[in-house]
């Protein structure tokens, strides 16, 4: 499909041809704080969603003083709207786990993960084939590295780095608190560096063809490229790897339907953004950063009902240990119904939002810190939808 | 020995006798049996060592480890927003319709299971369902059934 005002960048995609193979065996010889260096250079930040530089998550888990270590690669897409994992485990998984393999070498791991999730099964059999190839070409490398694969079994939560580890080790998936974070004490209480599929992919790329490349890509707060994962009212809907920090505007005029009202930046737990502001709205760190879920809604949606359709998927999805974010999903969801069917005057809306700041304050995790973003962008936008 | 029970034991063989393997061995339990019966949790919890509330309560938490009886086949249609803007409710109709069950139900004969899940990330082809593992992206009412009949849905 053909975008006007936003260039394409084939850097994820790019064709595979034995290229993750030379990656790995010219990056093994490398000095692994050199490779840390270009990653802090590159200014590649988590593509999974929260953004944190890779080159400082290596860093820190390098500097840990422990025999035992892991690389974990969350491929535990969960967020609505997503699904930008699951095309590049399908169409390059080599260069996931040559990022994986080049990590480890660099923290000092013997093991790696991926941890993919449930509702992704039919990819395990082709990926497990790909991986055994892949393990063994290590062992011709004679670097003592191996990745395995686990799944997950249908749980939002478990993307949420912490939770992911007690899924792995066969609890149920609940958030722990943070600090000691991953990098100190992650899967097995061990120095962890756990890195969305995207981002490895990445720093495969950044090893392939330097630093200088990817860094001239995007803008200085928001370096390089990203895949992004377009739905909803769009007339081509998909996959596209874009520079990062591109105004909203241009991105509607390219992928809007022509009467698009609003955009869902960052899935359930992103910030709906209002036509009024397409304008001065930049996706990226500077503005509005995700993990690229783009939800188009035209004018025939109702934001009532998409308002709606978020918090009976939180309800769903909260892990239930905190109270903040278990009680509060549920008082969010019954109090826009009440405002809705008129048993609650308007002003509650005022009252649920002050519910959303002490869920941001309390909740334990990331999952129940952001159902205000959806919940108050689309209030504070589309009040009279919500209330009539 | 029953089947469950040596299902179980080749489980552990292959994944080994920590609490680490708990999840791929329920997995796997799930994988063959469409659900964790009592029997199968207190075995895994036997052959663990560990408590069977302990394996009940990792498995309640996840929505693909059923611990009641499910169908042959398990459909799941998405529910999510995208797939709620590409009426995933006609798909749901139609199914019910002709399975002759609501949504979390099974059919008498133990065939199928009507589930809807939170979304499967396919929001640029929705609406979509899985069939056990399988995926099957931009269904119609129409196609959704003859997939079933793929399943061997009788007449």
């Amino acid at each position: 499909m053909e975008t006007k005002k936003l260039k394409k960048v084939d850097i994820i995609f790019e064709n595979e041809q034995g290229l993750s193979m030379a990656v790995l065996e010219k990056t093994l010889k490398r000095n692994p704080d050199d490779i840390i260096l270009d990653l802090i250079d590159s200014g590649l930040k988590g593509r999974g969603g929260a953004g944190f530089p890779t080159g400082l998550k290596w860093k820190f888990t390098k500097n840990e003083e422990n025999p035992v270590k892991y690389v974990i690669c969350n491929a535990d897409e969960g967020e609505p709207g997503t699904f930008k994992d699951r095309e590049i485990i399908e169409r390059v998984p080599e260069k996931i786990f040559t990022g994986i393999a080049i990590c480890g070498y660099v923290i000092g791991a013997k093991e790696g993960y991926i941890y993919i999730r449930g509702e992704y099964n039919f990819l395990l059999k082709n990926l497990n084939v790909k991986l055994q190839e892949f393990n063994e070409k290590l062992k011709k490398l004679h670097f003592d590295f191996k990745i395995y694969l686990r799944s997950g079994s249908g749980a939002y939560v478990c993307g949420e780095e912490s939770a992911l580890f007690e899924s792995m080790e066969g609890f149920r998936g609940e958030p722990r608190n943070k600090p000691p974070y991953p990098t100190v004490a992650g899967y097995n209480s061990k120095p962890t560096a756990i890195n969305n599929v995207e981002t490895l992919v990445y720093t495969t790329m950044i090893c392939h063809m330097g630093p200088e490349k990817f860094k001239a890509l995007g803008t200085t707060d928001s370096r390089g490229s990203k895949v992004f994962s377009v739905s909803g009212d769009t007339p081509i809907p998909g996959i596209y790897e874009l520079e990062l920090g591109m105004p909203l505007h241009d991105f509607v005029e390219d992928f809007g339907d022509g009467d698009t009202k609003a955009v869902q930046i960052g899935g359930a737990s992103g910030f709906c953004v209002t036509r009024k502001k397409f304008n001065d709205t930049i996706i990226g760190f500077e503005g509005i950063p995700t993990g690229g879920s783009m939800m188009i809604f035209n004018s025939s949606r109702s934001m009532y009902n998409v308002l709606h359709d978020y918090l009976e998927f939180f309800c769903e999805e909260s892990c239930g240990q905190c109270t903040p974010c278990r009680i509060g999903c549920q008082q969010l969801l019954k109090g826009i119904e009440a405002v809705k069917r008129g048993e609650r005057p308007p002003s509650y809306l005022e009252d649920l939002k002050k519910l959303t700041a002490t869920m941001k304050i309390a909740a334990k995790c990331g999952l129940g810190q952001s159902v205000g973003n959806p919940f108050n962008s689309i209030v504070d936008n589309f009040r009279e939808e919500i209330i009539y | 020995m029953s089947t469950t029970e040596v299902l179980i034991s080749e489980l552990v063989e292959l994944h080994g006798r920590t609490r680490n393997s708990l999840m791929p061995i329920l997995q796997g339990v799930v994988q063959q049996e469409k659900y964790l019966s009592e029997d199968a949790m207190i075995t895994v919890a036997r052959e663990l060592n560990i408590s069977a509330a302990d394996v009940f309560g990792t498995a309640s938490f996840y929505t693909f480890l059923d611990t009641i009886p499910r169908g042959k086949n398990v459909v799941r249609v998405c529910k999510t927003i995208s797939c709620h803007m590409k009426n995933k409710e006609a798909i749901i109709r139609a199914l019910e319709d002709t399975l002759k069950i609501k949504v979390g139900e099974t059919t008498h004969d133990k065939q199928f299971t009507l589930l809807t899940a939170n979304c499967l990330g396919w929001c640029h082809k929705g609406p979509v369902m899985l069939v056990n593992d399988e995926v099957y992206p931009e269904v119609t009412p129409e196609t959704a059934v003859e997939i079933l009949n793929k399943y061997g849905r009788s007449k």
